[in-house]
């Protein structure tokens, strides 16, 4: 019988928990690759008040508040998956209950971006249509 | 050193594949299990010091609205926070790169490219730690006294 793409077991792919390892590696790259921008967004506070008061008027602005929202996203996507590869990695047993760990890993992601989404999504609101939540 | 297919092709016959294996494989001995356990140990750490920077800085109060020079001046001048913020620079910086040298194996097939691409994320990391850790100890307000 040929052999199919999955037996050959590349790193994480094409097992259950592909998708997640999907997440966790987009999640991954978008974190560090902001984290790139944000160090020296914040390091021009060594250059004074005006400088560094300039540089952050860029997120005043309601564009930039919805992708910091999503960058909030990512980290806790990634943070709470990340315990979910540890609790996998360090007690192979509970891979046999790798369903419901996933489902309470999601539970928990989504639980935690409701009070996010609306103490973030406010303020996206008074900025983009003048109101005040 | 670099994890090819051919290692996991050799694996040992009797085991059964059944799918069932969560996350990546633990590697067996040297560099990369030493990167496989930094993941996981950074990443204990980084589970309180980002996701408590990201909630203190972007959520709560009015979030990032409320930062400006006179706010970092502030949150500054306690070492608790310069040493969080430093700590969380270095771990950030080292958990990402080594993250983006984990992924150029997956998709950078070429080993010559692949060595490049590892490079210029390293010399971008280092040049970032250098900056970041500069401004974090010598940083100043009262170079800019308020007139």
């Amino acid at each position: 019988m040929a052999k199919r793409k999955s037996d050959i077991g590349t790193l994480y792919k094409g097992s259950p928990g592909q998708w997640s390892w999907l997440l966790h590696r987009i999640t991954g790259v978008a974190i560090i690759l902001f984290l790139f921008a944000h160090v020296v967004d914040t390091a021009v506070v060594g250059w004074g008040p005006d400088a560094y008061n300039r540089v952050v008027e860029v997120y005043h602005n309601w564009v930039v508040r919805l992708l910091e929202l999503g960058l909030v996203a990512a980290v806790l996507y990634h943070a709470i998956n990340g315990v979910k590869i540890m609790v996998f990695d360090f007690w192979p047993s509970s891979a046999r209950r790798m369903k419901p760990i996933s489902l309470a890993a999601t539970l928990l992601f989504v639980g935690s971006m409701i009070p996010v989404t609306w103490l973030m999504g406010r303020d996206i609101l008074n900025l983009a249509l003048g109101w005040d939540l | 050193m670099a994890v090819d297919t051919q290692e996991h092709a050799a694996e040992p016959a009797g085991r059964p594949r059944t799918g069932r294996r969560a996350g990546r494989e633990r590697p067996g001995a040297g560099f990369e299990l030493w990167s496989w356990l930094f993941m996981r140990v950074s990443g204990i750490v980084l589970l309180f010091l980002a996701v408590g920077h990201v909630l203190i800085m972007h959520v709560i109060d009015t979030g990032v609205s409320r930062v400006d020079f006179e706010f970092v001046a502030l949150r500054w001048g306690s070492p608790f926070w310069r040493t969080w913020d430093w700590a969380l620079l270095v771990l950030a910086l080292v958990h990402g790169i080594n993250g983006l040298r984990i992924v150029a194996q997956d998709y950078v097939r070429w080993p010559g490219v692949r060595f490049a691409v590892n490079m210029l994320f390293a010399v971008i990391g280092f040049s970032l730690f250098v900056l970041g850790t500069v401004i974090v100890f010598t940083f100043d307000p009262s170079d800019w006294p308020v007139t």
